[in-house]
C-alpha cells in the first residue's frame, strides 16, 4: 500500500520536491463537470508513461446532474485496485468535501475550489488544506462569455503541476481529445489547463514525483473494462450482435453498433430484452457467433431463449454485466449477485459455460476465448463481469492483434449428410451446419426446443431425453477436463486461501500481500472458469486450512455467498466459506483483511490457526 | 500480466461434397421437400398452407439450402419439422427476432417464418409491431385459427366476441385484433390476406410476398376442425359463404384505402391490401456498412482494430 506517499509534512518555505511511488487521487465534484474527463487523461498518461494505473468511478443514476466521483491510482509499481484510501481529494463543491473528506487518509491533502467550499476548521487538524478559487481562475484563463466550464481542465493543471506530469504528452492528448471539434474548444481547454500549470502553489504545497517505474517492453493501451471486452469480441470475429439499453452493458452495445460496421457487421438495437436474445440466436443460427446482452432485468428476461440455445445447441456469447439487483435494484453500482442465474437461470437442466474476466485487460481475452468455446462445443457462454470491471480504466500491454484476431465466417462446405445431433459425437460434442450448405443426403436439420432425435424431430423417448440431456452434459464436462487450473497467488499450502471471481481480483491480492507482510499465511486463487469449473481444485484447497470465499453479494439463507454455495455443492467441503458484502461498492483490502480475521475468530476449535499463530491477529 | 486462453478446437474437416450446379438441378418435386407427416389433426387447414409451401418451392425452384424456415410455438409453428430444409423451431412468440437474426446476417438465404395467431398477436404482438415497421426482409405466413389450438381451446387474440372457450366460458369479452389493421398500422410494407380453403390464391400471395422486397405479411385463415369447426364458412363458397377478392381498383399503396378495407365485417375481403416500396432495414444496414467500410478499403480486420488501439494509447 501507498504508506511511502503524501504524508509528508507540511508548512510553508520553498518548494520542495518528494518522491512518491504511486498516489491515490480523488475527484469528486457534480458528474456534468466532466470529472471522468481529467481521471481518463491522466490514467492515459500514465499508459503512456512507465506506471501502471487503476480507476474507479460512480456517476449517479439521475438522468443530468448529481454527485460522482473519479477515483485513479497510478503507481510506479503494479497497481491491483483503485486504493482504499486517496492521497488526495480534489472537491469541487461542499458537498463534494464533506461528502469524501473521510475517503482521504490521514494527513493527506484536500485541494479544493475555494470559490465554492467552506472548510471546516475541525478537520484542518487531520488533512492539509489547499484551497485554489478553481471556479473564477478558470473564467479568468478563458475569457469572454466563458462560465466555470472547463474547470476541469483547469483543475487537471492543478493536479500536473502537483505531481510534476509530463506537461507535453498531456497537452497532446488534449488536444487528440478535442481534435475535429470546434478550434475554440481546444482553445479554451488548453488555456484552463496552461492558466493553472502556472499557477504558483509554492510555499503551499511541495512538487510529487514518481520514482521511475520499470521500462515496459510494448506499448501499452488505455480503456475501461466495456471498452475492452467490445474490441474482445471484434477480434474473436463477432460481426453480429443485437440488445437492448440498459446500464451498465449500453457502453458495448453502442461501441459495438459503432464499431461492427468497419468489419462488415452490425449491431441492432432490438424492441426488447427478449428480441435481443433471440435476434442474436438468428445470426448464431445462420452462421457465426452473435452476441447480446444486458444488466440486471434484462438478464433475467432472457433465460428463456438461453435455455433455447442450450437445448437447440446453438453457438451465443450472452454479456452480463453485473449491477445492484434483485430487480431494477442498483442499476450504477456493483454486486456479483448473477452468478447463481448465470450458471442456472432458466427451467429444466441446462447446462451453459459462464467465464469472469478479473480486470480489463482480461476482458478482451476472455471475449475471444467465450466466443471460442460457445463455437467449439454449440452452447451458450454467459461472460459475468460487472460495472466496476465495465466502467474503470486500466493500462495493459497492448495485445498482439495480428495474432489474437480470428476469422469465424461460417463454412458452407457441402457436405455428404449431417446430425446436428449426433449422439455418437465423441463427448458429445457436435458442431453447428448453418443454413446455406447443402446437404447431399437431402436430409436437412431441424434446429429446436423441444426434446429431439439426431436429426432434430420432435420426440417423447423416455431414452432419448435421457441420451440428449447426457449429451448436453457430457460437452462441458469435456471442456472442464481441458481447462487450465487456476494458480494459486502466494505459496500453495498455508492456513487461508481466499477464492475470488471477477472484479475482487485486485483487492483481494493486494489483501494476500498486506496480510503476507504481516507475517499471517494468506494466499488467494482466482475463477475464471465458473461454470464448468476446472478439474483439480479439490487438490488445491487440501493445502490450506481455511477456504473463504470473497464476493460482493449476499451471504444468503445459508451462510454463503453465491460462488461459495457453488463450491460447497461441489466440494461437500466444510472447510469452505464466505465473506461477502453487498453495500455497492467494491471490496476495500481491509474489508477483506477483516473478514478474514471475523472467519478466523469464530472458526473453533481454534487450533486450526496452529500452523500459522499470527493469522489470530490479522 | 497478459492472459492466456482456452485454444479453440479445431474445426472437423468437411469432406467436400460434389454437387451439380444449380443450373442442372431439377425443380425440387413434394416427396423432396417434405419431411415428418405433420401432426395435425386430419382436415386441419394447415395441410393446405404445407401444400402450397411445397407447391412454391418446386414452382420457383427454391433449392434445400437457399431456404430456412422458421417457426415459433404453437400448432402451425410444427411447421419446420415437415419440410426439408434448414428450419428452425424457436420459442413462443420469438420466431419473428430470430428470423431477423438470420436475414440480417444471411442474405443469400429467403426467410420463411410460419406461426399462428397467438405467437403473433399475443406474446409476440411486441415482434410483429417491431419487425415490420423496421421492414426486414422475409415471409411471414400467420395461419390464424381464432383458437388456441396446441394446448386445446383458450380464447386467442383473433378470437370474435362471444366466442365460448374454456378460459372464456361465457363467450369471449375483448376486441380481437384485427390482424390487417394491425400489420399496416405498425408499418409493414406488404399486407396480404386469404383463406386456406382457396389454394390457388394462397400460392398467389405466397408468390407475391416472396416477391416482396422487405416484409411480407400474410394471415391465412386456416380452420382449426377440432377447436373452432366451421369458423371460416362464410369465406368458403362451398359451404355456402363469400370469397370477396380485394377490388379491382384498389389502390394498394393507398394505406387508408387498405385500413378501411381491413374493416369490412367478417368474412371481409381476400388478396393484397397494401404494398409499399420502403427500404428495408437489411438495405440500410448494408448501406451503413457499405459506406463505412469505404473508409477501410483494403485493410484486414486486424489492421482497423490495430489503428483503433493506436488511438487507445
Amino acid at each position: 500500500m501507498s504508506e511511502t506517499t503524501l504524508s509528508v509534512p507540511s508548512g510553508g518555505g520553498p518548494t520542495q520536491i518528494s518522491s512518491i511511488s504511486e498516489a491515490v487521487i480523488r475527484i469528486a465534484g457534480n458528474s456534468q463537470d466532466g470529472i471522468q474527463a481529467i481521471g481518463g487523461f491522466l490514467a492515459r498518461l500514465a499508459g503512456r508513461s512507465e506506471q501502471e494505473v487503476m480507476t474507479f468511478m460512480t456517476i449517479p443514476s439521475t438522468i443530468s446532474g448529481g454527485p460522482s466521483i473519479f477515483q485513479v491510482r497510478i503507481g510506479s509499481g503494479e497497481v491491483l485496485s483503485a486504493g482504499d484510501e486517496a492521497d488526495v481529494l480534489l472537491a469541487f463543491y461542499q458537498h463534494s468535501y464533506e461528502g469524501h473528506v473521510q475517503s482521504v487518509k490521514k494527513g493527506g491533502i484536500i485541494l479544493f475550489d475555494s470559490d465554492h467550499v467552506e472548510v471546516n476548521p475541525e478537520w484542518q487538524q487531520t488533512w492539509r488544506h489547499v484551497g485554489v478559487p478553481i471556479s473564477s481562475l478558470t473564467v479568468e484563463s478563458i475569457g469572454g462569455t466563458a462560465r466555470d466550464k472547463g474547470k476541469n481542465l483547469f483543475a487537471l493543471g492543478l493536479v500536473a503541476k502537483m505531481f510534476d506530469l509530463n506537461v507535453l504528452k498531456l497537452t497532446k492528448l488534449i488536444t487528440e481529445r478535442f481534435a475535429g471539434k470546434d478550434e475554440s474548444i481546444v482553445k479554451n481547454a488548453l488555456l484552463a489547463f496552461n492558466a493553472a500549470y502556472g499557477y504558483s502553489m509554492e510555499g503551499i504545497l511541495e512538487t510529487f514525483q514518481f520514482v521511475e517505474g520499470k521500462k515496459r517492453e510494448g506499448q501499452q493501451v488505455v480503456m475501461n473494462g466495456n471498452e475492452s471486452l467490445g474490441y474482445g469480441l471484434i477480434a474473436a470475429g463477432v460481426r453480429f450482435g443485437a440488445g437492448y439499453p440498459i446500464t451498465p452493458w449500453s457502453d458495448i452495445m453502442e461501441l459495438l453498433r459503432r464499431e461492427l460496421p468497419k468489419y462488415g457487421g452490425s449491431f441492432i438495437q432490438c424492441e426488447d430484452e427478449i428480441a435481443a436474445v433471440s435476434m442474436a440466436l438468428g445470426a448464431g443460427y445462420a452462421g457465426r457467433v452473435a452476441v447480446t446482452g444486458s444488466s440486471g432485468p434484462g438478464v433475467s428476461l432472457k433465460t428463456e431463449a438461453i435455455g433455447w440455445a442450450v437445448m437447440a445447441e446453438i453457438p451465443l456469447v450472452v454479456v452480463d454485466v453485473q449491477r445492484g439487483g434483485p430487480s431494477t435494484g442498483m442499476p450504477t453500482n456493483v454486486e456479483q449477485s448473477d452468478l447463481n442465474i448465470a450458471c442456472f437461470g432458466g427451467h429444466g437442466d441446462s447446462p451453459r459455460v459462464v467465464l469472469a474476466p478479473a480486470n480489463v485487460e482480461d476482458c478482451f481475452y476472455t471475449a475471444i476465448e467465450a466466443v471460442n468455446i460457445a463455437r467449439d462445443y454449440s452452447v451458450p457462454v454467459i461472460l459475468l463481469t460487472d460495472q466496476a470491471i465495465a466502467t474503470r480504466i486500466e493500462a495493459f500491454e497492448e495485445p498482439d492483434i495480428e495474432k489474437v484476431c480470428q476469422d469465424i465466417s461460417p463454412d458452407l462446405t457441402p457436405v455428404l449428410d449431417h446430425k446436428p445431433y449426433d449422439l455418437s459425437a465423441p463427448n458429445g460434442v457436435t458442431r453447428h451446419v448453418a443454413p446455406g450448405t447443402r446437404i447431399q443426403s437431402g436430409k436437412y436439420p431441424i434446429v429446436t426446443g423441444l426434446e429431439h432425435d439426431e436429426l432434430g424431430h420432435p420426440t417423447g423417448s423416455p431414452k432419448l431425453h435421457t441420451q440428449m440431456t447426457a449429451k448436453r452434459r457430457s460437452k462441458l464436462q469435456a471442456l472442464a477436463a481441458r481447462l487450465p487450473l487456476p494458480k494459486v497467488f502466494g505459496p500453495a499450502e498455508g492456513n487461508v486461501l481466499l477464492v475470488g471471481w471477477g472484479s475482487t481480483q485486485g483487492p483481494v491480492r493486494e489483501a494476500v500481500e498486506k496480510a503476507r507482510a504481516g507475517g499471517d499465511s494468506v494466499s488467494s486463487l482466482h475463477l475464471k472458469y465458473i461454470n464448468p469449473l476446472p478439474n483439480g481444485l479439490e487438490t488445491i484447497f487440501s493445502g490450506f486450512n481455511h477456504i473463504l470465499v470473497v464476493e460482493i453479494n449476499d451471504e444468503g439463507l445459508y451462510g454463503f455467498g453465491q460462488l461459495a454455495a457453488l463450491l460447497r455443492a461441489r466440494y461437500a467441503d466444510p472447510k469452505i466459506r464466505a465473506i461477502n458484502k453487498c453495500d455497492g461498492l467494491t471490496f476495500k483490502v481491509r474489508e477483506i483483511l477483516e473478514g478474514v480475521r471475523v472467519k478466523l475468530a469464530a472458526t473453533s476449535p481454534a487450533p486450526l490457526l496452529a500452523s500459522n499463530p499470527a493469522a489470530a491477529s490479522a | 500480466m497478459t492472459s492466456t486462453i482456452l485454444e479453440p478446437l479445431l474445426p472437423p474437416v468437411r469432406v467436400a461434397a460434389s454437387p451439380l450446379a444449380d443450373a442442372d438441378r431439377k425443380p425440387l418435386a413434394k416427396k423432396e421437400v417434405a419431411a415428418d407427416h405433420p401432426t395435425w389433426c386430419p382436415g386441419c387447414g394447415d395441410f393446405s398452407v404445407l401444400a402450397l409451401y411445397f407447391k412454391l418451392i418446386e414452382k420457383r425452384k427454391l433449392w434445400h439450402e437457399k431456404i430456412t424456415t422458421i417457426a415459433g410455438i404453437g400448432c402451425s409453428s410444427r411447421f419446420p419439422y415437415f419440410v426439408q430444409s434448414h428450419g428452425a423451431h424457436f420459442i413462443h412468440g420469438r420466431a419473428l427476432p430470430f428470423a431477423s437474426g438470420v436475414s440480417l446476417s444471411r442474405p443469400d438465404l429467403h426467410v420463411f417464418v410460419f406461426g399462428g395467431d397467438g405467437d403473433a398477436f399475443s406474446i409476440g404482438g411486441n415482434h410483429f409491431t417491431h419487425t415490420a415497421r423496421r421492414n426486414v426482409k422475409m415471409t411471414y405466413v400467420v395461419m390464424d385459427n381464432f383458437v388456441y389450438g396446441l394446448t386445446k381451446k383458450q380464447t386467442s387474440p383473433t378470437s370474435p366476441i362471444g366466442f365460448k372457450s374454456k378460459t372464456d366460458m361465457w363467450g369471449s369479452l375483448d376486441q380481437p385484433i384485427n390482424p390487417m389493421k394491425q400489420a399496416i398500422a405498425a408499418g409493414a410494407t406488404f399486407v396480404a390476406r386469404t383463406t386456406h380453403t382457396n389454394p390457388n390464391h394462397v400460392l398467389q400471395m405466397m408468390e407475391a410476398a416472396m416477391d416482396h422486397d422487405g416484409f411480407g405479411f400474410i394471415e391465412c385463415l386456416s380452420e382449426c376442425v377440432e377447436f373452432y369447426e366451421g369458423a371460416f364458412d362464410a369465406a368458403n363458397p362451398r359451404k355456402g359463404g363469400a370469397f370477396n377478392q380485394v377490388p379491382a381498383d384498389h389502390d394498394p399503396t393507398d394505406e387508408f384505402a387498405a385500413y378501411k378495407l381491413a374493416d369490412e365485417a367478417f368474412p371481409g375481403r381476400f388478396g393484397i391490401f397494401y404494398k409499399v416500396q420502403r427500404a428495408t432495414k437489411n438495405a440500410n444496414e448494408a448501406k451503413i456498412t457499405k459506406k463505412t467500410q469505404e473508409k477501410f478499403l483494403g485493410q484486414a480486420d486486424w489492421q482497423i482494430l490495430k489503428k483503433t488501439f493506436d488511438r487507445l494509447k
